[in-house]
């Protein structure tokens, strides 16, 4: 039978599991941090930093004992710093290109840099931002994620009137449902947004799915632009027909473990796959370990390069006792009366730069089975915009400026083609979008005036 | 295995490393620790004369400048000389030389401006059998409110005189500290070996006020709200230390007298330093107050190793060899060019190089080549300042090549000429000016 049962770890095992993995730095070695920083000319890691965030500066601010400043170096560029700081990529970021990676394989930390000084101003309760002088002017966002929230905070310091439309009861997109529950402790996500909307001029409403409560077209005519950032409402599908029980969707999951109540309640198989190869696949991986699962093995169908999970993020899955399988896939669900026994296992190869099983097949035994395999657009929510919105390869196509085809329309975030479904990249979305919709508006009001 | 062993102004010791009149030498139990430790001498913190204990600050005594990672490259103090009874020293200090006949035991000394106090406190340290007497003319704080260290120090009439007085009532070495809070250090010196000094001792503190308290809108550190300014030591100090001790060294009326090299130092490197422009022996204080006594170790056999690499025997084999190698801006050659040179392979490419030249100086250094982010020397306009190399966090990756042929790219000049100032044709007072000349073609 299998096995799977809530509370195999006790309150303070999960207390400890999933404290701040990586806690802020003390003051000192922040400013020990800090001054490594060579402050280069035409830094390397800003030019890395998809929002543009003067590192070097902030760094410096840091080390000459004026965190606060530094915070509003970067949210200048980067309303979600403080996120952004505990979950960016940052070694194929910033970091990545660090000279002092370069050079000694020892970069500056600029993401905990980064977060100490977001930190030191949030616990001073500094607020940089206000609400523009109003323009009058009204814009849609659909999405209270990263890229929606980014992009309404913009808007609204630059006079324009936000609502915001939300399917779910909580903003924060995937900040608030997606992230790995020990990278965003203390309530951070809330926190941040609530920073955002304190700015004033912004409306979020509740319970407003598009497609199902909202459309596109009804938003263009009753506002006088249109941003587009609902993420992604669908996950991939195995592809192996009916699924037991037992086989769940991670996405789902982290999603119910970050708001948990208590995570005691959740249910955790003893021995636990995870399909993917990516961020989702690795938190989930690393979270139903924590949550007290004995065996846990992730299946990626490629190998270890072409994972999209960060190699940081592949050690500490590893670290915390996942082991990583490659070049195998599921070919077939097991269950015993119902429930979920195990998977068949294909191995995998590439012939002629394409990936074919190789026929052989092993059986891995288990209790609980997550579905980490991207998630995936639902172009039925933008039904209404007929043809009028150009896709591509799923999602929908934005040019520089994160206009749609559709004039009046904007889009951004993990609904928008191209992109590497990012926070970070998100929020530059929103940001851009915002200002493009700035310079819309403003151009639209001088020919009105005339 | 090199020979440390000195004999400065008569005083002997197994070591050049001495720890200078200070904190660390103020009484037996710390003179006796650095004993153990390996010092090759030690000038005992300053005595004054006979009478009511002099009375320090209960705040804080001690400022300090920090680098990054906090090391202390600048240190400030408002101590005064020793505030322990005079007695109390002199039986130390004789018992201390007792068991440690080896080591130097010089005593520092401050005493009123007037001949009969000299001479008084002369013959109760000649008591303790003590090698020699260090003249405190230099502090800068406090004691010289009261007409004594820098306050005699700033006088070349007094320095003379004290100096003479002190060489009249004792028959040992009168070493003649000197404090750099005056505009010419010559005068003060001329005045030592005028006075019949054995050797001068330099630098003292530098008059200085480490901060400012913005919370308190007071110098920082403060003693209940109120400051003054203090003397000031430490690595920071080294350079203006070694230009001292080279106008000493350079200048006829001073030359050859035994000095004592002070100011910064941390190493057998900075040691060597003072030593290659002629002092016999160096003092330390700083150094040994941040990291404990221990540090002698590293200077000793950082020396002898040096020296052995470079085959010197003694100290006297390289001691002032750097000297006549200090002159005057006059006699340097306006012909010699070099040009900085990037290597490549060690360049991180950070930039900072191309920043400092492009907004400070010669824009002679690229940031993009062919639209890629490469950093190079643009000959036509580099004058070979090192400003570059300098800034460049990588060491030797930026040097500054002579140029040993050809012509000058960026003047037209032809170099390995040798022209001064005194015989360029730029210079209206110009004796024999000379044209440039193009260097003899190799063979």
């Amino acid at each position: 039978m299998p096995d799977i049962k809530a509370g195999r770890l006790d309150g303070t095992a999960l207390n400890d599991n999933f404290s701040d993995m990586l806690p802020g730095f003390a003051r000192n070695e922040a400013r020990v941090a800090a001054e490594r920083c060579l402050f280069c000319h035409d830094a390397p890691c800003v030019k890395a930093c998809p929002t543009s965030i003067d590192i070097p500066l902030f760094i410096r601010q840091i080390a000459a004992q004026n965190p606060i400043g530094a915070a509003r170096t970067i949210l200048d560029q980067n309303i979600m710093g403080a996120m952004c700081a505990r979950v960016c990529p940052t070694e194929n970021l910033c970091e990545g290109v660090c000279v002092r990676e370069v050079s000694e394989g020892k970069a500056i930390e600029i993401g905990r840099l980064q977060r100490y000084a977001t930190d030191a101003a949030f616990e001073a309760g500094r607020q940089f931002y206000s609400a523009g002088a109003s323009t009058g002017r009204k814009v849609a966002v659909v999405g209270a994620g990263p890229a929606g929230l980014a992009c309404a905070h913009k808007l609204a310091t630059l006079g324009h009137a936000a609502t915001v439309f939300e399917a779910r009861d909580k903003a924060g997109g995937l900040n608030e449902f997606g992230i790995a529950t020990y990278k965003a402790t203390d309530d951070i996500a809330r926190r941040e947004v609530d920073y955002i909307l304190e700015v004033g001029n912004i409306t979020v409403e509740h319970g407003k799915r598009l497609g199902r409560d909202i459309t596109v077209s009804a938003l263009k005519r009753d506002f006088d632009a249109v941003f587009l950032a609902m993420g992604l409402g669908d996950t991939n599908d195995l592809g192996l027909g009916h699924e037991p029980a037992g086989v769940l969707d991670a996405v789902d999951y982290i999603a119910a473990l970050r708001q948990a109540p208590d995570k005691a309640a959740l249910p955790v198989g003893r021995r636990v796959v995870v399909i993917g190869g990516g961020m989702t696949a690795i938190d989930m991986a690393t979270q139903i370990r924590k949550l007290g699962a004995e065996e846990v093995t992730i299946v990626y169908r490629r190998g270890k390069d072409q994972m999209s999970a960060s190699p940081y993020e592949q050690d500490v899955a590893q670290t915390h006792g996942v082991t990583i399988r490659h070049w195998m896939r599921p070919v077939r669900l097991l269950s015993e009366a119902g429930a979920l026994s195990g998977v068949d296992l294909e191995y995998t190869k590439l012939e002629q730069g394409r990936l074919v099983g190789t026929g052989e097949t092993v059986t891995m035994p288990c209790d609980q089975l997550f579905k980490a395999i991207g998630q995936v657009f639902v172009p039925a929510d933008i039904a209404d915009a007929g043809t009028g919105i150009t896709m591509q390869s799923g999602r929908i196509l934005v040019d520089a400026e994160r206009r749609t085809s559709w004039a009046g329309v904007w889009a951004g975030g993990d609904c928008v083609a191209g992109g590497q479904d990012l926070t970070v990249t998100a929020v530059e979305d929103g940001k851009q979008a915002a200002l493009s919709i700035d310079r819309y508006l403003s151009t639209a009001a001088a020919q009105a005036a005339e | 295995m090199a020979d440390l062993r000195v004999n400065f102004a008569g005083i002997r010791a197994p070591n050049p490393f001495w720890l200078a009149s200070a904190p660390p030498t103020d009484k037996e139990y710390n003179v006796v620790r650095a004993f153990k430790a390996g010092w090759g001498g030690v000038v005992w913190k300053t005595l004054g004369e006979d009478g009511p204990p002099i009375v320090n600050v209960s705040g804080p005594r001690y400022g300090a400048l920090h680098a990054s990672d906090r090391r202390v490259i600048g240190f400030n103090n408002i101590e005064l000389i020793t505030d322990r009874p005079l007695q109390v020293n002199l039986e130390e200090i004789k018992r201390v030389k007792q068991e440690w006949p080896d080591r130097a035991m010089v005593v520092s000394l401050m005493v009123p401006c007037d001949e009969e106090s000299w001479k008084k406190i002369l013959k109760r340290v000649e008591w303790t059998e003590c090698d020699g007497v260090e003249l405190n003319f230099g502090c800068p704080h406090g004691m010289s409110e009261r007409g004594m260290g820098a306050a005699v120090g700033q006088v070349p009439e007094y320095v003379e005189m004290v100096t003479r007085w002190c060489k009249q009532h004792t028959r040992m070495p009168v070493i003649v500290k000197l404090t750099p809070n005056v505009g010419n250090i010559l005068r003060p010196a001329e005045a030592a070996v005028k006075g019949g000094a054995d050797a001068v001792s330099l630098i003292n503190t530098v008059n200085s006020m480490m901060g400012v308290d913005l919370d308190v809108m007071a110098p920082w550190p403060h003693v209940g709200g109120k400051g003054t300014h203090g003397g000031m030591c430490g690595p920071v100090v080294k350079p203006i230390a070694l230009n001292m001790v080279a106008e000493i060294a350079r200048t006829p009326a001073t030359r050859g007298i035994a000095m004592s090299g002070i100011g910064g130092i941390e190493s057998w490197k900075d040691a060597a330093e003072y030593m290659a422009l002629g002092c016999g022996t160096v003092q330390v204080c700083t150094a040994a107050m941040v990291y404990g006594f221990k540090i002698v170790e590293e200077m000793k056999a950082g020396l002898s190793d040096w020296m052995d690499q470079k085959g010197y025997r003694t100290i006297a084999d390289f001691q002032g060899l750097a000297a006549p190698k200090v002159t005057d801006w006059q006699h340097l050659n306006l012909d010699y060019v070099v040009k900085a040179r990037i290597d490549q392979d060690l360049c991180i490419s950070c930039g900072r190089c191309h920043i400092a030249c492009e907004d400070t100086s010669h824009q002679a250094i690229t940031s993009l080549v062919d639209g890629v982010r490469h950093f190079e020397v643009i000959e036509e306009e580099c004058v070979g300042c090192n400003l570059c190399a300098v800034v460049c966090p990588v060491e030797n990756c930026i040097t500054m090549v002579e140029m040993t042929e050809g012509v000058d790219p960026r003047t037209g000049t032809p170099v390995g000429g040798h022209r001064t100032w005194m015989e360029h044709p730029n210079n209206p007072m110009a004796k024999n000016p000379q044209p440039a000349k193009l260097a003899e073609p190799a063979e």
